[in-house]
Parts: C-alpha cells; structure tokens; sequence
C-alpha cells in the first residue's frame, strides 16, 4: 500500500477575518520547507483599517461578552494543544508555553467585567458634582510578540489588549512564525468579529517602522522589540503621541490591560 | 542663585507692557547644577519615613494658603488673568493640590495593593503659562508624594510664582535639592529633558511641543506623561436648560482669556434651537468685562504675550478669510498691553483652521448638528481629544454621549471644573498620563 500522502497547510496572514496571503505575493522560509507569507507594509495598512473599523463595535461589546469571547479562545487553543506542541518543537517545554499561553487567556478573560471596578473611582470632588473615572480602550494597538517564545508572547501581548476592548495588529516571531498564524485559526473559532484581531508574518525591519509611524495606531505593545527597535518605534510614535509599552516582563497583570486603556473623567452637577 | 550662565531675561505685565523683573536664564551648567542637586536629595527623600514626606507636603499646602495674597496678586501681574480667577481658582486649587497629595504620600500600598510602589527617580517638569502656579501643583505634588525629587521649569512668560514657590519650600525647610525651580525658554526645557539624570519628564503644553519632547526622550528609557492641546467641543441638545448651558459656553472659551487646553472651543449647538441660543450667547458676550486684571470686577484680562496675541489675530484673519461670520462686543479695550475682544464666529465648518486648530484665546466656534450620532462624529472629528461638554436633561443621553465621546474630561451641564481628586488628561494627540486623584500617582512611581 502506497504511504499517506499528507494534505499539507499553507500558512496564511490573518487580516479582517480572512487568511489571505501577502498582497505583494512574497514569501520567506524561516522553517525548512514552509512557505510563510511576507507581509508588506500595503498588508500593515490593510490590517489597520480593518482593525479600525471593527473597533466600535468591539469596544462596544459587553465587558462579559469579550471575557467569555476571550475565554472561547482558550477553549479552542486547549483543543489543538498537540498541534502547537509541534510546532513549537515539541518536548517539555512546548507543552509548558503551550499551558501558559492557554493560562494567560483564561486569565485575561476574566478580567474583562472586573477591570473597571479595580481601576476605576468615584471621586470625591469638593463641591456638588458626581464625578467617577472609568478605564476605556485606547484603540488599534500594535503589538510586536517576542521572537521566543514564540506562542505566548504573542498571547501574553494580544490577550490583555482585546480584554481591554482594544482591537489588534499582531506581527508575529519572526523566525518562529508558524505558532502565531495557527494562533490566528484559534482566534478565527472563537467568535472575535472580523478585523478585531489581525496577524501579520514577515520582517520585522519591514514592517515595524510603519506600524510605530501610522497615524491611526493609537498605542504599540512593543514587548518584543530590541533596544534599538523600541528607540526607532517611539521616536516614530511621536508624530500622533501614540503610548509605546514595553517593560512587560512577563507577569501577567492588570498593569498589561491599563497600560493601553484611556481613563475618562466625568462630571455631574447634584441638583434638584 | 546667580546663574552661572550669567545670562538673565526680563519677565512683563502683559496688561501694561511694564518689566515686573528680569530673571536667570539657566543653561547647560544651570540645569547640571539642578539635575545635580535633585539626584543627590533623591536617595534620601525617597528614603523618608512616607510620613514625613507627608508632613512637608502638607506645610506646603498651608503656606501656599497663608500666601495666598500675594501669589494671586504675583499670578495676576505676570501673566494678564483676571484677580477673581487668580485668588478664586488658581491659588485655592494650588494648595488643595498639595494638601490631597500630601495625605498619599504615607498610603500608596494602600492605593496599590501588591503593586509595590516605588519612586521612579529625579523629574524633570515643564509647565506652561496658562495657570503657572496650579500646574506647578500638578506636577509637583504628585511626584513629591511618591518619593521623587523635581526639577521644574516654568514658562518663560510667566516665571514668577514659581520663584515664590521656591521661597515657600525654604519656609518649609523642606531638604535642600528636593524640589528645584529653573527658569528660561525652550532651550532650557531642551536641556532639562534630555538630562541623562532625568529619569521621569512631565510636560504640559502645546501638543508641537510635546511631540518634540516625545522624540528627545525615545530610546532613552525615560518615564514620559504629556497633557498637550485641545480642541474640545461643547455640545447643546435642544432640550438643554439654555441659560444654564450660556453660562457654561461662556466660562468655557472665555475662562483665562480662553488659555485653557480644555476650552470648549468648539460649539456644536443642535439646529432647532441654534438661533435662539447664539441670540443669548451674543447678549451674555456683550456684558463681559474686558480690562485691568487686578480689578475684581473684571472678566476677561489680558492676553498673556504678544506672540500669542499675533497667533490670535491670525487665527481669527483665516476664520474671516474661510467665510466664517465673527461677531465681537463693542467693548473699550486698553491702549496699552496685549488685548483681544471675545469671539464669536458663526457658519463654521469643520474644514476651517478655526474649528480644526488650537487657538488658545477667547474665540469660539459654533457648527450644528442634527442627531446625537452627528454630535459625536463632529466631536470625535479632530486629533485631540482632551476635554468635552454635554448639555441636556435627558439622563440616558448624557451617558450614551458620555461612552463615545473620545476625550480623558467629560462635563455633563457644567464646563471647566477642577478638583485635586479628580483625573485629568487627554485621548489621541492631546497625550498621556493622567493629573489628579489615584490616577495622578501612576506616572510618578514604578509598580510591579
């Protein structure tokens, strides 16, 4: 009997809902044998009008929709553990990333309906006005994964974001790509609307400067750059004052939600 | 001190064109000498007992209370606001500052549970010359309480109350190198920012500006907060309570001559009652008092330079040259000093440069609208997004507006309140970081 022949996956970005491939019809080959896409900066752009345009109504979601969205990922990464253990290398510690990237949207799921009541105030103004600050979400978000890990600093950046009602521009490891665009099947299962969540594969030299200068990213994650990355991206930031973060070490924390959310103050006079 | 630069400027009263003083011009070994000074006080000061750092904080705040005179009559003479605003808003504002920040600097583990609160070193501060004293306030009171020392640069314009301030922290005995006041032009906020010893830098002012800082600090690890412009639109539905929402138009563009980045620059009136509100709105215009800062009665004083005054003039140029229709009280100005009558233009639209810029001075703008999605698209219709005004009675629209309103301040039937518990600071192009209340720390210290 002749051997299986395997029906082999092309790896695609993942923009507005759909896997497409690069616009520009390029491709790189940082695995043996796997053509991964290489998005070019026409891709970042089309990432970010699809991000958004889908961030109204995500930012408009429920605080409780999101986390249970959020969570549904989790389910759905918990699910295709084995395949990402391989693509990760396999052996103990895939397993452990793998754990930990499931961990973190577990945990960031639920922070979504519970963050508002650990950031925000009432605030006792001296005069008769009610007053109270909530947290908001500041918008399309950049975020720059690690190189390694590879699958959970892509999760540790993009989970607390979307928690945060963000919607996301991802641009994966560079040389370990396949994780994030397998990541993006999970996200695609897991009822994030179109255009919410957005992975991009490629170089990072191409991509970044564009990202770090576009006028309509409000804020980049830039938990994976080197030094001379995270210089280049916030000197580029300037030109819209967009929050460049980038002292994440890891820990999962509220700090990682607020970090990329507005606060938003409003009066009220007491009356009759 | 002397400075070593040797070099000093004079400092005017913007009402009557008259030298008040002239004053230091720090450069490079100015700012060494002060970023010095503050690095060597930062181990100690952040090494205090949080209740003894406290207790200076709070001496602070009484002091600038006894004084309180005197620095409204200083703020008045140096910078062209009227008395009433000076003595009623600034200086009482100023020292509730420090007396809130003062209570913080013993309970930030309480503020941060399992955070670990810690200073994040020397803070290089500079501020503009719209409210010199309150925004001196802002900046220094938060970092003190969290363990850090300052060096503060205050506007070129309007230099003095910071040096008063200073004479206060010597009347505090507050430890020599804690708080360090330098004073100059752009140069010397250059200069200060960039301060390899610098590890935090704060900074209130144009959004240009801010831009600039943004790019001088990138790469260097530093801790940034800017409060930069506004342009923000204050909304009236028809069913607003329409002398009320007159009052609150007028305090907010006319309020400090209109230097305030959170003016309500923009006016959006819905259409069935624009008529009737812009007769109102004119009538109110026409019985502000326009003169002499130091008189009590007076509403709107001086312009703070004459380059602001010239960036007023041609702001108001372009809006006449784009069609807009102005209308100006017939109001008897000084013949000496830097003066602008109240403004209001009509038919504006949202291509105009005076609906589209920050112009910082008593102009405002009126568009209308239809429906309350027209109101937000509008309002949301700029890079800024610092402050925003809503006037209506119907509760659920205040609160619809409210979420999707882009901006960090929103007052619902009120403008321009202020309060040291309360967080302020902008979306977008008018920055980050938040001044006032909880929030106001963040900034100042380093969390885990």
């Amino acid at each position: 009997m002749a051997p299986r022949l395997d029906v082999r996956k092309t790896y695609k970005l993942f923009v507005n809902g759909e896997f497409v491939r690069s616009e520009s019809g390029r491709a790189y080959r940082p695995v043996a044998g796997v053509n991964v896409p290489r998005a070019s900066r026409k891709d970042l752009r089309d990432a970010v009008r699809a991000a958004r345009t889908a961030f109204d109504g995500w930012a408009g979601r429920t605080a409780t929709n999101r986390g249970q969205i959020l969570y549904r990922a989790a389910e759905m990464l918990d699910g295709r553990r084995l395949q990402f253990i391989q693509e990760l290398g396999g052996g103990k510690p895939a397993g452990r990333e793998v754990d930990a990237a499931v961990e973190a949207l577990v945990w960031y799921a639920g922070w979504t309906d519970k963050l508002a009541q650990v950031a925000g105030t009432v605030n006792p103004v001296a005069g008769p006005y009610f007053n109270f600050t909530i947290p908001e979400p500041t918008g399309v978000v950049g975020v720059v994964a690690t190189e390694t890990p590879a699958l959970l600093g892509l999760v540790r950046g993009i989970a607390p974001a979307l928690a945060g009602g963000n919607v996301v521009v991802a641009l994966a490891s560079e040389s370990r790509p396949l994780p994030a665009l397998t990541l993006a099947e999970v996200l695609a299962t897991s009822d994030f609307p179109p255009g919410v969540v957005n992975v991009l594969t490629g170089q990072r030299k191409e991509l970044l400067p564009w990202l770090g200068a576009h006028m309509d990213v409000n804020a980049i994650d830039a938990a994976g750059c080197t030094a001379e990355e995270l210089a280049a991206a916030q000197e580029a930031a300037a030109g819209n004052v967009k929050r460049v973060v980038a002292h994440r070490n890891g820990e999962l924390s509220p700090s990682a939600i607020t970090d990329l959310m507005e606060m938003k103050t409003v009066w009220h006079p007491i009356g009759t | 001190m002397e400075p070593r630069s040797g070099r000093w400027f004079p400092t005017i009263n913007p009402a009557t064109e008259e030298q008040l003083s002239e004053v230091s011009e720090a450069l490079k070994a100015d700012v060494d000498r002060a970023v010095t000074a503050a690095a060597s006080a930062q181990e100690s000061w952040g090494r205090l007992k949080p209740s003894r750092r406290a207790r200076y904080i709070f001496r602070i705040s009484r002091l600038l209370q006894e004084r309180s005179r005197e620095l409204a009559v200083v703020e008045s003479l140096d910078g062209g606001k009227p008395i009433k605003e000076s003595r009623d808003v600034d200086i009482p504002l100023a020292a509730a500052h420090f007396f809130y920040y003062a209570g913080w600097a013993d309970k930030l583990e309480w503020a941060f549970p399992n955070r670990r609160p810690r200073p994040v070193g020397v803070c290089g501060q500079v501020i503009p010359w719209n409210f010199p004293l309150l925004m001196l306030a802002w900046k220094i009171a938060p970092a003190l309480a969290a363990g850090n020392t300052v060096v503060l640069k205050p506007a070129e314009t309007t230099p003095l109350s910071a040096l008063l301030f200073a004479e206060i922290c010597q009347q505090a005995d507050l430890p020599p190198g804690v708080v360090n006041i330098i004073t100059g032009a752009g140069k010397t906020g250059s200069l200060l920012v960039s301060h390899p010893d610098v590890k935090k830098v704060a900074f209130t002012g144009s959004t240009e500006v801010g831009k600039l800082i943004q790019k001088a600090v990138a790469g260097t690890g530093k801790h940034l907060s800017l409060e930069l412009g506004g342009k923000a639109a204050n909304i009236v539905f028809d069913d607003a309570p329409l002398d009320q929402a007159v009052e609150g138009i007028i305090n907010g563009i006319f309020f400090n001559q209109g230097h305030v980045c959170c003016a309500g620059s923009r006016l959006l009136v819905q259409e069935s009652v624009a008529e009737l509100l812009l007769a109102k709105l004119r009538d109110r215009v026409d019985t502000l008092r326009v003169g002499d800062p130091l008189d009590k009665n007076t509403d709107v004083g001086a312009i703070n330079s004459r380059a602001q005054l010239e960036k007023i003039q041609g702001l108001v140029e372009s809006g006449l040259e784009e069609g807009a229709e102005i209308y100006q009280p017939p109001c008897e100005l000084p013949a000496k000093g830097f003066w602008f009558r109240p403004t209001i233009f009509t038919n504006v639209s949202q291509s105009h440069r005076i609906a589209r810029e920050e112009i910082f001075g008593p102009v405002l703008s009126v568009l209308t609208f239809r429906t309350p999605a027209e109101a937000v698209e509008k309002a949301n219709n700029t890079p800024y997004g610092l402050s925003a005004g809503v006037w209506t009675e119907k509760g659920s629209r205040i609160l619809w507006m409210t979420e999707r309103l882009r901006a960090g301040v929103v007052w619902a039937n009120t403008y321009n309140r202020f309060d040291p518990t309360s967080p302020f600071g902008g979306y977008k192009e008018s920055g980050f970081g938040r001044e006032g209340g909880l929030h106001g720390l963040l900034p100042y210290l380093g969390l885990n």
